[in-house]
Protein backbone atom coordinates (compact mmCIF):
# COMPACT_ATOMS: atom_id res chain seq x y z
CA UNK A 1 0.00 0.00 0.00
CA UNK A 2 1.30 3.13 -0.97
CA UNK A 3 1.64 6.12 1.83
CA UNK A 4 -1.00 8.12 0.47
CA UNK A 5 -3.55 5.84 0.26
CA UNK A 6 -3.21 4.96 3.93
CA UNK A 7 -4.03 9.05 4.83
CA UNK A 8 -7.66 8.93 6.10
CA UNK A 9 -8.50 11.90 3.73
CA UNK A 10 -6.97 10.83 0.66
CA UNK A 11 -8.58 7.54 0.86
CA UNK A 12 -11.96 9.98 1.45
CA UNK A 13 -11.15 11.66 -1.33
CA UNK A 14 -10.08 7.83 -3.17
CA UNK A 15 -13.54 6.47 -2.40
CA UNK A 16 -15.65 9.94 -3.74
CA UNK A 17 -13.85 9.67 -6.47
CA UNK A 18 -14.94 6.63 -6.88
CA UNK A 19 -18.76 7.50 -6.39
CA UNK A 20 -17.88 10.26 -8.95
CA UNK A 21 -16.45 7.63 -11.96
CA UNK A 22 -19.66 5.08 -11.32
CA UNK A 23 -22.15 7.73 -11.30
CA UNK A 24 -20.49 9.28 -14.59
CA UNK A 25 -19.75 5.78 -15.55
CA UNK A 26 -23.63 4.70 -15.06
CA UNK A 27 -25.56 8.19 -17.04
CA UNK A 28 -26.31 7.52 -20.62
CA UNK A 29 -23.99 9.06 -23.19
CA UNK A 30 -26.84 11.75 -23.74
CA UNK A 31 -26.72 12.38 -19.91
CA UNK A 32 -23.10 13.02 -19.75
CA UNK A 33 -23.18 14.98 -23.10
CA UNK A 34 -26.20 17.33 -21.52
CA UNK A 35 -23.97 17.97 -18.64
CA UNK A 36 -20.63 18.62 -20.25
CA UNK A 37 -22.04 21.41 -23.00
CA UNK A 38 -23.26 23.64 -19.88
CA UNK A 39 -19.97 23.70 -18.85
CA UNK A 40 -16.85 25.89 -19.93
CA UNK A 41 -14.53 23.28 -21.66
CA UNK A 42 -11.71 23.93 -19.82
CA UNK A 43 -8.22 23.68 -21.99
CA UNK A 44 -6.99 19.98 -21.69
CA UNK A 45 -4.13 17.56 -23.43
CA UNK A 46 -5.40 14.00 -24.14
CA UNK A 47 -3.25 11.96 -21.95
CA UNK A 48 -4.86 8.86 -23.95
CA UNK A 49 -7.26 9.27 -26.03
CA UNK A 50 -10.74 7.73 -26.13
CA UNK A 51 -9.93 3.96 -26.58
CA UNK A 52 -12.70 0.89 -26.88
CA UNK A 53 -11.28 -2.58 -25.50
CA UNK A 54 -12.88 -5.50 -23.96
CA UNK A 55 -13.00 -6.70 -19.73
CA UNK A 56 -13.29 -10.11 -19.03
CA UNK A 57 -15.94 -10.25 -16.38
CA UNK A 58 -15.83 -12.85 -13.65
CA UNK A 59 -18.16 -14.62 -11.78
CA UNK A 60 -18.02 -16.96 -8.98
CA UNK A 61 -18.95 -20.82 -9.04
CA UNK A 62 -22.17 -21.23 -7.09
CA UNK A 63 -21.90 -17.65 -6.19
CA UNK A 64 -19.17 -17.21 -3.62
CA UNK A 65 -16.38 -20.13 -4.62
CA UNK A 66 -13.57 -19.40 -6.71
CA UNK A 67 -13.47 -17.06 -10.08
CA UNK A 68 -14.39 -18.12 -13.11
CA UNK A 69 -14.77 -16.28 -16.06
CA UNK A 70 -18.09 -15.37 -17.79
CA UNK A 71 -18.02 -13.60 -21.11
CA UNK A 72 -16.56 -10.11 -21.71
CA UNK A 73 -17.72 -6.30 -21.90
CA UNK A 74 -16.97 -3.54 -24.31
CA UNK A 75 -15.84 -0.97 -22.50
CA UNK A 76 -14.41 2.11 -22.91
CA UNK A 77 -11.60 4.91 -21.77
CA UNK A 78 -9.43 7.96 -21.60
CA UNK A 79 -7.35 9.95 -19.93
CA UNK A 80 -7.25 13.85 -20.29
CA UNK A 81 -4.72 16.54 -18.18
CA UNK A 82 -6.24 20.02 -17.36
CA UNK A 83 -3.95 22.66 -18.20
CA UNK A 84 -3.72 23.21 -14.46
CA UNK A 85 -2.12 20.06 -14.09
CA UNK A 86 -5.33 17.49 -12.91
CA UNK A 87 -5.63 14.45 -14.68
CA UNK A 88 -9.15 12.66 -14.97
CA UNK A 89 -10.32 9.10 -15.94
CA UNK A 90 -13.16 7.56 -17.32
CA UNK A 91 -13.89 3.97 -17.61
CA UNK A 92 -17.42 2.82 -18.43
CA UNK A 93 -19.13 0.23 -20.48
CA UNK A 94 -19.99 0.46 -24.03
CA UNK A 95 -18.27 2.22 -27.30
CA UNK A 96 -19.03 5.61 -26.89
CA UNK A 97 -15.96 8.19 -27.25
CA UNK A 98 -17.56 11.26 -26.67
CA UNK A 99 -19.13 9.69 -23.73
CA UNK A 100 -15.60 9.04 -22.47
CA UNK A 101 -13.77 12.57 -23.24
CA UNK A 102 -16.21 14.08 -21.59
CA UNK A 103 -16.36 12.27 -18.34
CA UNK A 104 -12.61 12.08 -18.07
CA UNK A 105 -12.74 16.33 -18.34
CA UNK A 106 -15.68 16.30 -15.77
CA UNK A 107 -13.50 13.85 -13.42
CA UNK A 108 -10.47 16.36 -13.81
CA UNK A 109 -12.31 19.55 -12.99
CA UNK A 110 -13.97 17.30 -10.20
CA UNK A 111 -10.62 17.22 -8.76
CA UNK A 112 -9.60 20.83 -8.86
CA UNK A 113 -10.76 21.56 -5.26
CA UNK A 114 -12.02 25.24 -5.81
CA UNK A 115 -14.83 23.66 -8.53
CA UNK A 116 -15.73 20.33 -6.81
CA UNK A 117 -18.44 21.44 -5.08
CA UNK A 118 -20.03 23.49 -8.56
CA UNK A 119 -19.45 19.89 -10.43
CA UNK A 120 -20.76 17.89 -7.48
CA UNK A 121 -24.04 20.62 -7.56
CA UNK A 122 -24.34 21.05 -11.23
CA UNK A 123 -23.76 17.51 -12.68
CA UNK A 124 -22.77 14.59 -10.18
CA UNK A 125 -25.92 15.04 -7.26
CA UNK A 126 -28.95 15.41 -10.40
CA UNK A 127 -27.31 12.26 -12.84
CA UNK A 128 -27.12 10.03 -9.34
CA UNK A 129 -30.66 11.43 -8.14
CA UNK A 130 -31.78 10.38 -11.59
CA UNK A 131 -30.18 7.08 -11.28
CA UNK A 132 -31.25 6.14 -8.05
CA UNK A 133 -34.89 7.75 -9.10
CA UNK A 134 -34.55 4.85 -12.29
CA UNK A 135 -33.42 1.91 -9.69
CA UNK A 136 -36.26 3.16 -7.47
CA UNK A 137 -39.11 2.59 -10.00
CA UNK A 138 -37.83 -0.77 -11.41
CA UNK A 139 -37.93 -2.20 -7.66
CA UNK A 140 -41.32 -0.71 -6.97
CA UNK A 141 -42.49 -2.62 -10.49
CA UNK A 142 -40.89 -5.36 -9.35
CA UNK A 143 -42.54 -5.39 -6.16
CA UNK A 144 -46.12 -5.39 -7.02
CA UNK A 145 -45.22 -8.91 -8.94
CA UNK A 146 -44.08 -10.24 -5.12
CA UNK A 147 -46.16 -13.38 -4.29
CA UNK A 148 -48.24 -13.00 -0.79
CA UNK A 149 -49.04 -16.41 0.30
CA UNK A 150 -51.94 -17.26 2.39
CA UNK A 151 -52.84 -20.30 3.79
CA UNK A 152 -56.50 -21.33 3.64
CA UNK A 153 -57.92 -22.73 6.80
CA UNK A 154 -59.89 -26.03 6.74
CA UNK A 155 -62.24 -26.08 9.31
CA UNK A 156 -62.58 -29.27 10.85
CA UNK A 157 -65.72 -27.96 13.07
CA UNK B 1 -0.88 -32.16 -59.85
CA UNK B 2 -2.89 -28.75 -58.23
CA UNK B 3 -5.68 -27.45 -60.53
CA UNK B 4 -6.08 -23.79 -59.35
CA UNK B 5 -10.27 -23.02 -59.48
CA UNK B 6 -11.19 -19.62 -60.10
CA UNK B 7 -14.02 -18.41 -61.63
CA UNK B 8 -16.18 -17.91 -58.18
CA UNK B 9 -15.81 -13.92 -57.71
CA UNK B 10 -18.06 -12.68 -59.44
CA UNK B 11 -21.21 -14.58 -58.56
CA UNK B 12 -20.02 -14.60 -54.90
CA UNK B 13 -19.81 -10.72 -55.47
CA UNK B 14 -23.49 -10.62 -56.91
CA UNK B 15 -24.39 -13.13 -54.47
CA UNK B 16 -23.91 -10.45 -51.65
CA UNK B 17 -25.32 -7.51 -53.42
CA UNK B 18 -28.86 -9.89 -53.36
CA UNK B 19 -27.95 -11.28 -49.80
CA UNK B 20 -28.03 -7.24 -49.11
CA UNK B 21 -31.29 -6.25 -51.39
CA UNK B 22 -33.04 -9.82 -49.51
CA UNK B 23 -32.10 -8.52 -46.08
CA UNK B 24 -33.70 -5.37 -46.39
CA UNK B 25 -36.40 -6.59 -48.34
CA UNK B 26 -39.74 -4.72 -49.41
CA UNK B 27 -38.22 -1.03 -48.90
CA UNK B 28 -42.05 0.41 -48.26
CA UNK B 29 -41.18 -1.57 -45.08
CA UNK B 30 -39.82 0.70 -42.56
CA UNK B 31 -36.06 -0.84 -41.39
CA UNK B 32 -35.35 -2.18 -38.07
CA UNK B 33 -33.64 0.31 -36.18
CA UNK B 34 -31.06 -0.86 -33.49
CA UNK B 35 -32.91 0.23 -30.44
CA UNK B 36 -35.98 -1.74 -31.76
CA UNK B 37 -34.28 -5.00 -31.82
CA UNK B 38 -32.50 -4.46 -28.76
CA UNK B 39 -35.25 -3.56 -26.45
CA UNK B 40 -38.61 -5.45 -28.45
CA UNK B 41 -36.01 -8.50 -28.75
CA UNK B 42 -34.46 -8.71 -25.57
CA UNK B 43 -34.36 -12.36 -25.61
CA UNK B 44 -33.10 -12.77 -28.88
CA UNK B 45 -30.12 -9.91 -28.10
CA UNK B 46 -29.35 -11.59 -24.57
CA UNK B 47 -28.69 -15.36 -26.30
CA UNK B 48 -26.39 -13.75 -28.76
CA UNK B 49 -24.85 -11.92 -25.84
CA UNK B 50 -24.16 -15.23 -24.20
CA UNK B 51 -23.25 -17.56 -27.08
CA UNK B 52 -21.31 -14.82 -28.64
CA UNK B 53 -19.43 -14.49 -24.83
CA UNK B 54 -19.73 -10.19 -25.05
CA UNK B 55 -22.04 -8.15 -23.61
CA UNK B 56 -23.08 -5.17 -25.79
CA UNK B 57 -26.39 -4.78 -26.60
CA UNK B 58 -26.22 -2.14 -29.06
CA UNK B 59 -23.92 -4.07 -31.05
CA UNK B 60 -25.81 -7.59 -30.66
CA UNK B 61 -28.89 -5.67 -31.74
CA UNK B 62 -26.45 -4.96 -35.12
CA UNK B 63 -25.39 -8.39 -35.38
CA UNK B 64 -29.10 -9.74 -35.56
CA UNK B 65 -30.11 -7.05 -37.79
CA UNK B 66 -27.12 -8.31 -40.04
CA UNK B 67 -27.88 -11.54 -39.47
CA UNK B 68 -31.53 -11.64 -40.79
CA UNK B 69 -32.45 -13.48 -37.27
CA UNK B 70 -29.63 -15.85 -37.71
CA UNK B 71 -29.17 -15.94 -33.99
CA UNK B 72 -25.88 -18.24 -34.14
CA UNK B 73 -24.56 -16.23 -36.94
CA UNK B 74 -24.82 -12.98 -35.20
CA UNK B 75 -22.78 -14.66 -32.30
CA UNK B 76 -20.55 -15.70 -34.73
CA UNK B 77 -20.36 -11.81 -35.67
CA UNK B 78 -19.87 -10.99 -32.36
CA UNK B 79 -17.22 -13.23 -31.86
CA UNK B 80 -15.29 -11.89 -34.47
CA UNK B 81 -15.56 -8.78 -33.79
CA UNK B 82 -14.67 -8.87 -30.31
CA UNK B 83 -10.88 -10.24 -31.66
CA UNK B 84 -10.64 -6.77 -33.46
CA UNK B 85 -10.61 -5.48 -29.85
CA UNK B 86 -7.72 -4.85 -26.97
CA UNK B 87 -8.37 -6.96 -23.90
CA UNK B 88 -7.72 -3.99 -20.54
CA UNK B 89 -8.07 -7.01 -18.22
CA UNK B 90 -10.67 -9.37 -15.90
CA UNK B 91 -13.17 -7.94 -13.51
CA UNK B 92 -13.53 -8.45 -9.96
CA UNK B 93 -15.81 -10.96 -9.47
CA UNK B 94 -19.42 -10.01 -9.64
CA UNK B 95 -21.85 -10.44 -6.53
CA UNK B 96 -25.20 -11.55 -7.17
CA UNK B 97 -26.39 -10.44 -3.78
CA UNK B 98 -26.06 -7.54 -4.24
CA UNK B 99 -28.19 -7.47 -7.50
CA UNK B 100 -30.79 -5.10 -8.21
CA UNK B 101 -33.27 -7.97 -8.34
CA UNK B 102 -35.78 -8.02 -11.25
CA UNK B 103 -36.92 -11.58 -10.95
CA UNK B 104 -36.60 -13.88 -7.79
CA UNK B 105 -38.04 -17.71 -7.22
CA UNK B 106 -37.44 -20.39 -5.72
CA UNK B 107 -39.40 -23.62 -6.28
CA UNK B 108 -37.63 -25.45 -2.98
CA UNK B 109 -38.66 -22.18 -0.01
CA UNK B 110 -41.75 -20.66 -0.25
CA UNK B 111 -41.01 -18.36 2.27
CA UNK B 112 -37.69 -17.36 1.98
CA UNK B 113 -36.48 -13.40 3.06
CA UNK B 114 -36.55 -11.29 0.53
CA UNK B 115 -39.96 -13.12 -1.24
CA UNK B 116 -40.58 -15.14 -4.62
CA UNK B 117 -40.83 -12.52 -7.04
CA UNK B 118 -41.99 -12.68 -10.28
CA UNK B 119 -40.99 -10.23 -12.50
CA UNK B 120 -41.62 -10.11 -16.28
CA UNK B 121 -41.84 -13.73 -16.68
CA UNK B 122 -44.00 -16.05 -19.40
CA UNK B 123 -44.67 -18.71 -16.81
CA UNK B 124 -47.88 -17.95 -16.04
CA UNK B 125 -49.13 -16.79 -19.28
CA UNK B 126 -51.31 -19.00 -21.61
CA UNK B 127 -49.49 -19.66 -24.64
CA UNK B 128 -52.24 -17.91 -27.04
CA UNK B 129 -51.22 -15.77 -29.69
CA UNK B 130 -52.21 -11.83 -28.89
CA UNK B 131 -53.48 -10.59 -31.96
CA UNK B 132 -53.43 -7.18 -30.56
CA UNK B 133 -49.58 -7.26 -30.96
CA UNK B 134 -50.23 -7.69 -34.92
CA UNK B 135 -51.97 -4.66 -34.84
CA UNK B 136 -50.31 -0.78 -35.41
CA UNK B 137 -48.37 -0.11 -32.28
CA UNK B 138 -49.54 3.67 -30.97
CA UNK B 139 -46.63 3.75 -28.46
CA UNK B 140 -48.71 4.24 -25.34
CA UNK B 141 -47.23 3.09 -22.74
CA UNK B 142 -48.60 0.14 -20.77
CA UNK B 143 -49.88 0.70 -17.03
CA UNK B 144 -47.95 -1.60 -14.42
CA UNK B 145 -48.79 -1.92 -10.88
CA UNK B 146 -46.35 -1.01 -8.37
CA UNK B 147 -45.78 -1.21 -4.72
CA UNK B 148 -43.06 0.47 -2.32
CA UNK B 149 -40.31 -1.79 -0.97
CA UNK B 150 -40.08 -2.29 2.39
CA UNK B 151 -36.92 -4.61 2.65
CA UNK B 152 -34.88 -5.09 -0.13
CA UNK B 153 -32.48 -7.46 1.35
CA UNK B 154 -32.62 -10.55 -0.64
CA UNK B 155 -29.91 -13.25 0.34
CA UNK B 156 -29.11 -15.97 -2.01
CA UNK B 157 -31.25 -18.98 -1.03
CA UNK B 158 -27.60 -20.99 -0.50
CA UNK B 159 -26.25 -18.56 1.60
CA UNK B 160 -29.25 -18.94 4.12
CA UNK B 161 -29.11 -22.73 4.00
CA UNK B 162 -25.38 -23.46 4.64
CA UNK B 163 -26.28 -23.47 8.50
CA UNK B 164 -27.46 -26.95 8.77
CA UNK B 165 -24.61 -28.27 7.12
CA UNK B 166 -27.58 -29.87 4.67
CA UNK B 167 -26.54 -27.81 1.80
CA UNK B 168 -23.03 -28.52 0.14
CA UNK B 169 -21.13 -24.91 0.53
CA UNK B 170 -19.26 -23.98 -2.46
CA UNK B 171 -15.34 -24.91 -2.14
CA UNK B 172 -12.92 -22.62 -0.37
CA UNK B 173 -11.74 -19.86 -2.25
CA UNK B 174 -8.16 -19.03 -4.00
CA UNK B 175 -8.12 -16.08 -4.99
CA UNK B 176 -4.85 -15.77 -6.41
CA UNK B 177 -5.31 -19.25 -8.06
CA UNK B 178 -5.08 -18.88 -12.06
CA UNK B 179 -8.27 -18.70 -13.27
CA UNK B 180 -8.70 -21.07 -16.58
CA UNK B 181 -9.59 -18.71 -19.80
CA UNK B 182 -10.79 -19.86 -22.63
CA UNK B 183 -10.43 -17.02 -25.17
CA UNK B 184 -6.39 -17.14 -24.15
CA UNK B 185 -5.53 -21.25 -24.00
CA UNK B 186 -7.71 -23.68 -25.93
CA UNK B 187 -10.22 -26.55 -23.92
CA UNK B 188 -8.10 -29.04 -22.69
CA UNK B 189 -8.86 -31.70 -20.51
CA UNK B 190 -9.24 -32.32 -18.49
CA UNK B 191 -10.88 -29.40 -17.49
CA UNK B 192 -11.15 -27.61 -13.78
CA UNK B 193 -14.75 -26.30 -12.63
CA UNK B 194 -13.54 -22.51 -14.09
CA UNK B 195 -13.17 -23.56 -17.35
CA UNK B 196 -16.32 -26.11 -17.57
CA UNK B 197 -18.18 -22.76 -16.73
CA UNK B 198 -17.20 -20.64 -18.96
CA UNK B 199 -17.67 -23.02 -22.00
CA UNK B 200 -21.22 -23.29 -20.69
CA UNK B 201 -21.81 -20.02 -20.17
CA UNK B 202 -21.07 -19.54 -24.01
CA UNK B 203 -22.34 -22.91 -25.01
CA UNK B 204 -25.80 -23.46 -27.15
CA UNK B 205 -28.78 -23.06 -25.44
CA UNK B 206 -30.61 -25.68 -27.37
CA UNK B 207 -27.25 -28.05 -26.41
CA UNK B 208 -27.20 -27.28 -22.66
CA UNK B 209 -31.31 -27.78 -22.93
CA UNK B 210 -30.73 -31.48 -24.44
CA UNK B 211 -28.27 -32.27 -22.13
CA UNK B 212 -30.01 -30.92 -19.16
CA UNK B 213 -33.28 -33.02 -20.15
CA UNK B 214 -31.79 -36.02 -20.98
CA UNK B 215 -30.60 -36.00 -17.28
CA UNK B 216 -34.07 -35.64 -16.12
CA UNK B 217 -34.97 -38.43 -17.83
CA UNK B 218 -32.30 -40.87 -16.48
CA UNK B 219 -29.37 -40.39 -18.81
CA UNK B 220 -27.44 -39.68 -14.97
CA UNK B 221 -30.20 -38.32 -12.97
CA UNK B 222 -29.25 -35.63 -10.16
CA UNK B 223 -32.43 -35.36 -8.98
CA UNK B 224 -32.51 -31.10 -9.04
CA UNK B 225 -34.91 -28.90 -7.73
CA UNK B 226 -34.38 -25.52 -8.56
CA UNK B 227 -33.08 -23.63 -5.69
CA UNK B 228 -33.65 -20.32 -6.91
CA UNK B 229 -33.63 -18.56 -10.37
CA UNK B 230 -32.50 -14.77 -9.81
CA UNK B 231 -32.40 -12.27 -12.72
CA UNK B 232 -31.72 -8.01 -12.34
CA UNK B 233 -28.87 -5.60 -12.55
CA UNK B 234 -25.15 -6.33 -10.90
CA UNK B 235 -22.55 -3.97 -11.21
CA UNK B 236 -19.07 -4.44 -12.84
CA UNK B 237 -16.26 -3.51 -11.24
CA UNK B 238 -12.58 -3.14 -12.61
CA UNK B 239 -8.86 -2.36 -10.54
CA UNK B 240 -7.64 0.54 -12.95
CA UNK B 241 -3.72 0.04 -12.48
CA UNK B 242 -3.09 3.84 -13.41
CA UNK B 243 -5.85 4.76 -10.89
CA UNK B 244 -4.75 2.41 -8.07
CA UNK B 245 -8.32 1.58 -7.03
CA UNK B 246 -11.30 -0.05 -8.35
CA UNK B 247 -13.74 1.68 -11.02
CA UNK B 248 -17.22 0.94 -11.18
CA UNK B 249 -17.83 0.04 -15.17
CA UNK B 250 -22.00 0.13 -15.09
CA UNK B 251 -24.27 -2.66 -14.59
CA UNK B 252 -25.13 -5.88 -16.85
CA UNK B 253 -28.19 -7.82 -16.86
CA UNK B 254 -27.61 -11.54 -15.54
CA UNK B 255 -29.89 -14.74 -14.71
CA UNK B 256 -28.39 -17.09 -11.89
CA UNK B 257 -29.17 -20.27 -10.95
CA UNK B 258 -28.94 -22.55 -8.03
CA UNK B 259 -29.91 -25.68 -9.05
CA UNK B 260 -29.75 -28.00 -5.92
CA UNK B 261 -29.79 -31.62 -6.09
CA UNK B 262 -29.27 -35.34 -4.37
CA UNK B 263 -25.91 -36.87 -3.28
CA UNK B 264 -25.94 -39.90 -1.28
CA UNK B 265 -23.00 -39.32 0.75
CA UNK B 266 -19.68 -41.41 0.35
CA UNK B 267 -16.89 -42.61 2.34
CA UNK B 268 -15.98 -39.10 2.89
CA UNK B 269 -19.10 -37.07 3.01
CA UNK B 270 -21.92 -37.30 4.63
CA UNK B 271 -25.24 -37.38 2.62
CA UNK B 272 -25.97 -33.24 1.38
CA UNK B 273 -27.56 -31.46 -1.23
CA UNK B 274 -25.48 -30.87 -3.68
CA UNK B 275 -25.27 -27.60 -5.95
CA UNK B 276 -24.83 -26.92 -10.10
CA UNK B 277 -24.77 -23.35 -11.04
CA UNK B 278 -25.67 -21.64 -13.63
CA UNK B 279 -24.72 -17.30 -14.92
CA UNK B 280 -25.54 -16.12 -18.47
CA UNK B 281 -25.71 -12.65 -19.70
CA UNK B 282 -29.14 -11.55 -19.55
CA UNK B 283 -32.88 -13.51 -19.23
CA UNK B 284 -32.01 -16.82 -20.18
CA UNK B 285 -33.74 -18.73 -17.40
CA UNK B 286 -34.10 -21.83 -19.76
CA UNK B 287 -30.48 -21.90 -20.45
CA UNK B 288 -29.21 -20.79 -16.45
CA UNK B 289 -31.45 -23.58 -15.46
CA UNK B 290 -29.97 -25.98 -17.86
CA UNK B 291 -26.64 -25.16 -17.44
CA UNK B 292 -26.79 -25.45 -13.48
CA UNK B 293 -27.91 -28.93 -14.37
CA UNK B 294 -25.15 -29.80 -16.69
CA UNK B 295 -22.50 -28.13 -14.26
CA UNK B 296 -23.60 -30.15 -11.64
CA UNK B 297 -23.62 -33.97 -13.84
CA UNK B 298 -20.29 -32.76 -15.34
CA UNK B 299 -19.26 -32.95 -11.10
CA UNK B 300 -19.79 -36.67 -11.33
CA UNK B 301 -15.84 -37.22 -10.82
CA UNK B 302 -15.52 -35.37 -8.00
CA UNK B 303 -18.67 -36.49 -5.73
CA UNK B 304 -17.26 -40.34 -6.79
CA UNK B 305 -20.39 -40.64 -8.44
CA UNK B 306 -20.22 -43.62 -11.16
CA UNK B 307 -20.57 -41.99 -15.41
CA UNK B 308 -22.56 -43.48 -17.07
CA UNK B 309 -24.08 -40.93 -19.41
CA UNK B 310 -23.48 -38.29 -21.63
CA UNK B 311 -24.14 -35.11 -19.76
CA UNK B 312 -21.56 -36.19 -16.99
CA UNK B 313 -18.76 -36.93 -19.81
CA UNK B 314 -17.07 -34.27 -19.75
CA UNK B 315 -14.93 -34.00 -22.86
CA UNK B 316 -18.05 -35.07 -24.55
CA UNK B 317 -19.79 -32.30 -22.92
CA UNK B 318 -17.67 -29.13 -23.46
CA UNK B 319 -16.21 -30.48 -27.03
CA UNK B 320 -19.37 -29.86 -28.47
CA UNK B 321 -21.20 -27.28 -26.72
CA UNK B 322 -19.61 -24.21 -28.82
CA UNK B 323 -22.38 -23.55 -31.50
CA UNK B 324 -19.71 -21.53 -33.79
CA UNK B 325 -16.88 -23.95 -33.60
CA UNK B 326 -19.76 -26.85 -34.15
CA UNK B 327 -21.38 -24.48 -37.23
CA UNK B 328 -18.25 -24.18 -39.03
CA UNK B 329 -17.40 -27.45 -39.03
CA UNK B 330 -21.44 -28.65 -40.30
CA UNK B 331 -20.97 -25.61 -42.58
CA UNK B 332 -17.93 -25.84 -44.10
CA UNK B 333 -18.85 -29.33 -46.07
CA UNK B 334 -20.91 -26.64 -48.41
CA UNK B 335 -17.57 -25.17 -49.10
CA UNK B 336 -16.05 -26.73 -52.45
CA UNK B 337 -14.55 -30.53 -51.56
CA UNK B 338 -13.94 -30.85 -55.43
CA UNK B 339 -10.45 -32.60 -55.59
CA UNK B 340 -11.23 -34.50 -51.60
CA UNK B 341 -14.12 -35.91 -53.83
CA UNK B 342 -12.81 -36.86 -57.30
CA UNK B 343 -9.86 -38.77 -55.21
CA UNK B 344 -12.70 -40.60 -53.67
CA UNK B 345 -14.56 -41.19 -57.03
CA UNK B 346 -11.39 -42.31 -58.20
CA UNK B 347 -10.62 -45.18 -55.00
CA UNK B 348 -14.21 -46.13 -55.52
CA UNK B 349 -14.05 -47.05 -58.95
CA UNK B 350 -11.21 -49.12 -58.39
CA UNK B 351 -12.69 -51.21 -55.66
CA UNK B 352 -15.80 -51.77 -57.86
CA UNK B 353 -13.65 -52.68 -60.32
CA UNK B 354 -11.67 -54.56 -58.39
CA UNK B 355 -15.22 -56.04 -56.99
CA UNK B 356 -16.39 -57.09 -60.13
CA UNK B 357 -12.99 -58.63 -61.06
CA UNK B 358 -13.28 -60.99 -58.10
CA UNK B 359 -16.88 -61.95 -58.51
CA UNK B 360 -16.37 -62.44 -62.03
CA UNK B 361 -13.17 -65.05 -61.08
CA UNK B 362 -15.35 -66.99 -58.37
CA UNK B 363 -18.55 -67.06 -60.85
CA UNK B 364 -15.89 -68.41 -63.15
CA UNK B 365 -14.25 -70.33 -60.76
CA UNK B 366 -17.43 -71.89 -59.57
CA UNK B 367 -19.07 -72.71 -63.49
CA UNK B 368 -15.54 -74.47 -63.94
CA UNK B 369 -15.83 -76.56 -61.11
CA UNK B 370 -20.00 -77.18 -62.02
CA UNK B 371 -19.00 -78.47 -65.22
CA UNK B 372 -15.96 -80.36 -64.02
CA UNK B 373 -18.36 -82.33 -61.20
Amino acid sequence: MTETSTDPASSDTTSARQKTLAILAAASSEAVAEKFNQLTTPSYDLVRKPETGLVMVRGRMGGTGSPFNLGEVTVTRCVVRLETGETGNAYSLGRNKQKALQSAVIDALWQRSEIRGQIEADIITPLAAAQEADKTAVKHETEATKVNFFTMVRGDN
Amino acid sequence: MYVAVKGGEKAISNAHKLLAKRRRGDTSVPSLTLDQIAQQLAHSVARVMGEGSLYDETLTALAIKQSRGDLIEAAFLIRAYRTTLPRFGYSQPIDTAQMLVERRISATYKDLPGGQVLGPTFDYSHRLLDFALAAEDDGVELPVETAPTLNDAMPRVTDLLGDEGLMEPDPDTVEDAPVGDLTREPLSFPADRDLRLQNLARGDEGFLLALAYSTQRGYGRTHPFAGEIRYGEVEVEFFAEELGFAVTLGTIKVTECQMINQFKGSAKAAPTFTRGYGLVFGQVERKAMSMAMVDRSMRVHELGEEQTAPAQDIEFVLSHSDNIQATGFVEHLKLPHYVDFQAELDLVRRMRAEWFEKRDQENNGEAAQEAAE
